[in-house]
């Protein structure tokens, strides 16, 4: 495909990082971005053999999802690195970041880079993983995470588990800042939140379900802002999702700590009421919290003091998932969902939407310091045309991913990605993928 | 090669507990005295009378075969009566408190006891409860300074100066006593001195020694005229500080092409026993080219001695000064 140049004209240009917001054209070539502008092919029409007529959609970079959990290798039947790569660019999302906790848990070099060739091998996105922070993610014996980042390991992390012996964890961070290692932590006591299954409260009361408190998360997050103040560690906290974290947060920024978060989409667009009649496609980790909690995690975004919203795609087999609430697996399929889930904050709590995307490009790419992420001449050509105003309903039998366990079934929604682009390759086109329905 | 007379003292202290508290003059005079006995030990006749019906007690509370045996050799070659205790065979096994040890021992009036100790700060109670000399052999985590000494004193019989020598200090710098004593020592002595070693490794606010750290040891190698190798404990190696021993020794073991990058001619030392493949390639620690590690064993004998004459000249004091 060399020389290749696909001509995208009539687009309007969002670029979160540089503010951009402008009707124009872009150009890729040979995989990268080579020029964009207000005045590329405005006038005339394009000569270029492929030329994508945009019809004043948003063109963005392509989205970044920071927390994503497959089950490759070790489940294979619950998602594979292909099935979530076919979610994702349904989703216009064109990297996904894996997480560790499979079978085995991605704890050795060598597991790395098997989810590496695996990823290049069958998966349409870029694929990057994270390896895990504690061998076994057994919360004791740090991993070796300079061997782990030489085979290509993006960040380390537990997943979704928590990290409880802080003497383990303080040690854990500061042997992780000899490479420079970003470490993405679970802020949930795994004692105060044991056999949980919801959010504390009035409604966990009067379904009978045992919650657990809003404090368990806030308690490991002020206990991790005061451990990465004393390693200096770069620390990522994978999910935030009550008013207090995010005040936690604020304070922490405010004193000038290099610290970042991230949001589900789930915990912007639920609450704990949507667990309904045990509905236990809601039920995640960490929870879903109250109306004031998720209106606080919109704030955050707005603000800022949240730097990205993940899908915290989590693929349950319907089996695990048809059970008595309390039994149920946790998880949550989001990767299809993300993006219009959260547009409902740019059309429900007025957010720019340069705002919106920006925690799912700019931000991500900042934080991981990836090339993609950007709309820049030089950048990978990872686009994703987004129409933000289509009114659609969610149908399971629609859902790409291999899991069904999605939270919004039914739900109808506003605004979704058109096309996918990686790396100037088209990977999802839902004009063509409803003509050959 | 010069020496001081026989009488000049050398030492204020009556004890050797630690670098921190010597004056440059005390180093110097002690590695002058030492460069003595190194010509002493290389000759056919090694045995002095200098100690002669003095008791020196042996009181090693961790096994060390090369310090123990270094100084029993030390004391035997100056015509002292050498006791050797270690904790296998000793009261303490049995529960008895080091003091009660010290007050024991004292009763068997000792003229110099060597300890070494598992917890910082047990030479220095134990100076304070008898009535001999002390000598630190390693306390903890605090100081070990006949090791700093010997090290020094190899050094500089390689004909090395010390104002503005590189020294790089690589490994397991939180737990060791030679990395204290040595920082202390080579500091007063006008050496820079580096830390490399894993942020796990490093003793909290370090940087207040005066010395540079370096997590990335081969930028801390780049210029080193001195690379010095610290021991990394086999308990600390799985996975509480560091999580393998392959992942240290691909980061912060020295091997050739990590010590490329130091000055040419750079020279490689071990306080010993090493563990070779972990902190050390052989290809280095056997390369007679730049490892000096043998030497500092052969210097650690002399430096013993040279101690050991420096407190014997306060014994000679304190008689004069008898009524």
């Amino acid at each position: 495909m060399s020389g290749r140049r696909i001509a995208f004209k009539n687009a309007r240009l969002i670029d979160p990082e540089s503010g951009l917001d402008v009707k124009g054209g872009l150009l890729v070539e040979n995989g990268k971005i080579v020029d964009l502008g207000p005045r590329l092919f405005n006038n005339a029409e394009a000569n270029d053999p492929e030329v994508v007529d945009c019809r004043g959609l948003v063109l963005c970079p392509g989205l970044i999802d920071l927390r994503v959990f497959t089950g490759e290798p070790g489940s294979e039947h619950r998602e594979t690195l292909e099935s979530a790569s076919h979610a994702a660019a349904a989703g216009g999302v064109t990297t996904i970041v894996v997480m560790p906790n499979t079978d085995p848990v991605i704890d050795e070099p060598s597991l790395v880079d098997f989810i590496r060739r695996r990823a290049v091998a069958t998966a349409k996105v870029h694929v990057l993983p994270m390896a895990a922070l504690t061998k076994s993610l057994n919360g004791e014996v740090m991993t070796e995470i300079g061997l782990l980042q030489e085979a290509g390991a993006i960040a380390f992390t537990d997943g979704d588990r928590t990290v409880s012996n802080a003497r383990v964890f303080r040690r854990a961070l500061a042997y992780a800042s000899n490479f420079g290692a970003l470490v993405a932590g679970h802020a949930e006591d795994p004692d105060l939140s044991e056999g949980a299954s919801m959010s504390e409260g009035e409604y966990a009361t009067r379904l009978g379900i045992a919650g657990s408190p809003a404090a368990a998360e806030t308690i490991i997050v002020e206990r991790d802002l005061r451990l990465v103040e004393l390693t200096g560690a770069r620390y990522h906290f994978g999910q935030i999702s009550t008013r207090a974290s995010l005040e936690a947060l604020r304070a922490a920024k405010a004193r000038g700590l290099g610290v970042t978060c991230a949001v589900s989409a789930h915990h912007l667009a639920l609450n704990e009421l949507d667990v309904g009649a045990y509905r236990t496609f809601t039920k995640v980790k960490p929870p879903l919290r109250s109306e004031d909690d998720r209106l606080a995690m919109a704030e955050g975004v707005a603000s800022g003091t949240i730097d990205a919203i993940v899908s915290s795609h989590d693929p349950q087999a319907a089996d695990t998932k048809r059970q008595p609430f309390a039994q149920a697996a946790f998880g949550a399929v989001g990767l299809e969902t993300l993006l219009p889930a959260t547009l409902a904050l740019h059309h429900n709590h007025g957010l720019a939407l340069g705002t919106v995307l920006k925690a799912m490009t700019a931000a991500p790419r900042a934080i991981l310091g990836l090339e993609s992420g950007r709309l820049a001449k030089g950048a990978p050509a990872d686009l994703t045309l987004i129409d933000p105003d289509e009114p659609f309903v969610v149908e399971l039998s629609e859902l790409h991913s291999r899991a069904r366990n999605t939270p919004f079934d039914g739900r109808r929604m506003q605004g979704r990605a058109q096309r996918t682009y990686v790396a100037g390759e088209c990977v999802f086109d839902r004009a063509k993928e409803a003509k050959r329905k | 090669m010069t020496t001081a007379s026989a009488d000049t003292p050398i030492l204020k202290s009556s004890h050797l507990l630690g670098i921190e508290d010597l004056s440059v003059d005390e180093i110097e005079g002690l590695l002058l005295l030492a460069n003595h006995y190194v010509e002493i030990n290389r000759a056919a006749e090694k045995k002095t009378a200098l100690l002669r019906g003095r008791t020196l007690i042996n009181l090693f509370f961790e096994a060390s075969t090369r310090t123990q045996s270094s100084f029993e050799l030390a004391g035997k070659r100056l015509g002292a009566d050498v006791l050797n205790m270690s904790v296998r065979t000793s009261s303490v096994s049995k529960g008895e408190t080091l003091i009660d040890t010290a007050s024991t021992l004292n009763a068997m009036r000792p003229d110099i006891l060597v300890v070494r100790h598992p917890d910082s700060g047990a030479a220095e109670l134990l100076s304070q409860k008898l009535d001999c000399s002390v000598v630190n052999a390693g306390d903890g985590s605090h100081e070990h300074p006949t090791q700093a000494l010997l090290d020094a004193l190899t050094i500089r019989r390689r004909g090395r100066a010390f104002e503005g020598l590189v020294v790089a200090i690589c490994g397991d710098v939180a737990h060791s006593r030679v990395a204290r004593s040595n920082i202390h020592l080579l500091a007063k002595l006008g050496a820079r001195v580096r830390l490399i070693a894993p942020r796990t490794l490093l003793p909290p606010d370090a940087d207040r020694f005066g010395v540079e750290i370096y997590g990335d040891m081969r930028e801390g190698l780049k210029g080193a005229d001195i690379v010095m190798m610290l021991r990394l404990q086999l308990e600390r190696m799985a996975g509480a500080f560091v999580p393998s021993t392959r992942e240290y020794f691909r980061f912060w073991g020295l091997d050739r092409q990590k010590l490329g990058l130091a000055k040419p001619g750079a020279l490689v030392m071990h306080p010993g026993p090493m563990n070779r493949g972990v902190e050390i390639d052989s290809d280095v620690a056997d390369d007679i080219e730049v490892s000096l590690i043998r030497e500092q064993v052969e210097m650690g004998v002399a430096i013993r001695m040279a101690v050991l004459d420096a407190l014997s000249r306060g014994f000679a004091r304190e008689r004069r000064n008898a009524p």
